[in-house]
């Protein structure tokens, strides 16, 4: 009896000093953030370094084996430069229209004489609302090569000849442009009013009173102090641009277009890794799209340092 | 420019205001077809395109009837959706407050560098990992199964990064006023932090519940068989090399946008937070 009573004592003992451990203030932070560390272990790093591993590796269901640069030799082909054209050039029109447009409405809808603020505010914001799935199968058909289609109605009426839209490379890039821009413009006007709100009102009444024009006051304020959230803009337009597939996905129903002129990166990575199964090309793709992002961004950085340089 | 309401004033106003409905019809349009057109015969559709002619005489509620009959599987996806959308958010929601909370109030070694790696997460797509993604799914038996497109995805960078400067702008004084009452590290966490977080979490329920529910490429990747779809995959489904199925496919994606538009109609302004969190306090 007496020995047992001791050893549940130092049962006791030792688990208070366990709970003890487990509540102190050393530890408790780590068990805070212990989820992110196993979730960026297995869901992140583990990933990333097997995309790495795998875009040297034939990988057949079985059968794994070495085969050096051969998969990245592979993707230089007009295929995947086609694709890689595509995702560029969708990227940059994207943001030439995601943020003047937005900017620009930002300011007026800030300015004192606009009236019913948060209604078109909010009716701006509405497509943001809509999936990618929904939006694309309204722009599918807005956007077919029917006399009576939506846009072919209306480009008649303006005098041009209906297009087949999802039919070649230079309409089947607007109409995607056009499906982003519609579904984006009312999220960066709320980021870029976000912006405004952070600039004191103090500056343009010292401008006024100078006898600076709307004009120059634009010029001179609002447009180097929306810097920040524009470049902040500008990096997500880049990486959502880059990464691109399922509006393209669902123009042409699947990852099917005619002459690949809807093809991008994301999309060559689907078609090669899940389509046709072969994961170490597959792979290769994603790792070249890491690479890009990387230079994107490190030059916008440069780009963005030398600005401040200047000012 | 310095009056109000002066001409001049009443002039830009009237410009404002058209500019404004121009730009506002053009996000309304494409929604007000989309549902003008789930009340037409999808005949009408192919024959004729997307247009805004309304003729009673063909009008009709039968596109929303294929959805909810016998053999249809949208009811499913739908219910599909919900709960994975339900299970993602508070489960990411709760993982993610822990985490930025974690972050936010407690110096340790490895704060910096978890912080740092919340960021690098944050910058790099997905889309890159998809493949080896996949391949872990495979391993794990997640494939065509919810937790496969909830597992992987909880703890989310964007959420970790907004609970973590909401809590920092928070005051700390009582949590050590707390912590000499006798309360641990973790009741602090739950009944002093998470009342007083609440905002954050409404903006961030909502954010996440959006991306869930729209979300396309990675439950395209896991899912397999028609029973476990979620509503856009399904809807995605409806298009085939061998025909298109337009009456379910747009009355679907009307019902499937309902819901977010009358959530959104209540609760704007935490739409509004939780969409602009990246950039606001970045």
């Amino acid at each position: 009896m007496a020995t047992q009573n001791t050893t549940r004592l130092a049962q006791n003992g030792r688990l208070k000093k366990i709970s003890n451990w487990l509540y102190s203030k050393k530890l408790a932070p780590y068990v805070f953030v212990s989820p992110f560390i196993i979730s960026f272990c297995i869901f992140f790093a583990y990933p990333v370094f097997s995309a790495i591993i795998m875009s040297f590796q034939e990988v057949l269901p079985g059968l794994v084996s070495f085969i050096g640069l051969e998969n990245y030799s592979k993707l230089w082909n007009p295929t995947f430069g086609k694709a890689i054209l595509n995702s560029l050039k969708y990227t940059f029109l994207t943001i030439c229209v995601l943020i003047p447009v937005p900017m620009i409405l930002a300011v007026f809808i800030n300015s004192k004489l606009m009236v019913a603020r948060g209604f078109f505010r909010s009716t701006l914001f509405i497509p943001a609302l809509t999936s990618v799935v929904v939006a694309g199968t309204i722009f599918r058909l807005a956007f077919g090569e029917l006399e009576g289609s939506l846009m072919n109605t209306f480009i008649m009426w303006l005098g041009f000849e209906p297009q087949r839209w999802l039919g070649n490379a230079t309409t089947a890039m607007t109409t995607l442009v056009i499906l982003t821009s519609w579904r984006w413009i009312g999220i960066n006007l709320l980021y870029f009013l976000a912006g405004l709100q952070n600039i004191p009102q103090s500056l343009y009444e010292s401008a006024q009173i100078d006898g600076a024009t709307k004009f120059s006051q634009f010029l001179h304020i609002t447009l180097p102090l929306l810097k920040p959230i524009t470049i902040y803009v500008v990096t997500i337009s880049i990486y959502g641009g880059l990464a691109m597939f399922t509006e393209s996905y669902m123009l042409w129903n699947g990852n099917r277009s005619p002459n690949d002129i809807g093809l991008t990166i994301i999309g060559y990575l689907y078609r090669n890794g899940l389509e046709q199964n072969n994961m170490g090309l597959g792979s290769a793709v994603g790792i070249v799209l890491l690479l890009i992002t990387f230079i994107i961004t490190i030059t916008q950085l440069k780009l963005v340092g030398m600005f401040r340089k200047e000012d | 420019m310095s009056s109000l309401n002066g001409i001049g004033a009443k002039i830009q106003r009237l410009l404002l205001i058209i500019l404004f409905a121009l730009f506002g019809a053009f996000s309304l349009f494409p929604i007000i077809v989309l549902i003008i057109a789930s009340l037409k015969p999808a005949q009408e559709l192919m024959r004729y395109g997307l247009n805004l002619k309304i003729d009673f005489d063909i009008i009709s509620l039968k596109n929303y009837l294929y959805l909810f009959k016998a053999d249809s599987l949208y009811l499913t996806w739908y219910g599909n959706s919900v709960l994975i959308t339900l299970i993602f958010t508070v489960l990411c929601l709760f993982i993610s407050s822990m985490i930025g909370y974690g972050l936010a109030v407690y110096k340790f070694k490895l704060n910096t560098l978890i912080f740092t790696l919340v960021l690098v997460t944050m910058m790099i797509p997905v889309e890159i990992i998809m493949l080896p993604l996949y391949k872990l799914s495979i391993s794990l038996g997640l494939i065509n199964s919810m937790w496969g497109i909830i597992l992987p995805f909880i703890a989310a960078p964007l959420p970790i990064f907004f609970f973590r400067q909401y809590a920092s702008g928070l005051p700390k004084d009582f949590l050590d006023a707390a912590r000499v009452d006798g309360c641990t590290e973790y009741g602090m966490f739950f009944r002093i932090m998470v009342p007083l977080m609440l905002p954050a979490f409404s903006s961030m329920a909502i954010l996440q519940a959006l991306f869930s529910w729209n979300n396309f490429l990675w439950p395209l990747i896991v899912l397999r068989t028609n029973e476990q779809l979620t509503i856009p995959i399904g809807l995605s489904t409806l298009l085939t090399p061998y025909g298109n199925n337009f009456d379910m496919l747009i009355s679907g994606s009307v019902i499937a946008i309902i819901p977010i538009l009358i959530i959104f109609l209540f609760f704007q302004r935490y739409f509004i937070e939780g969409m602009t969190a990246g950039g606001v306090k970045g």
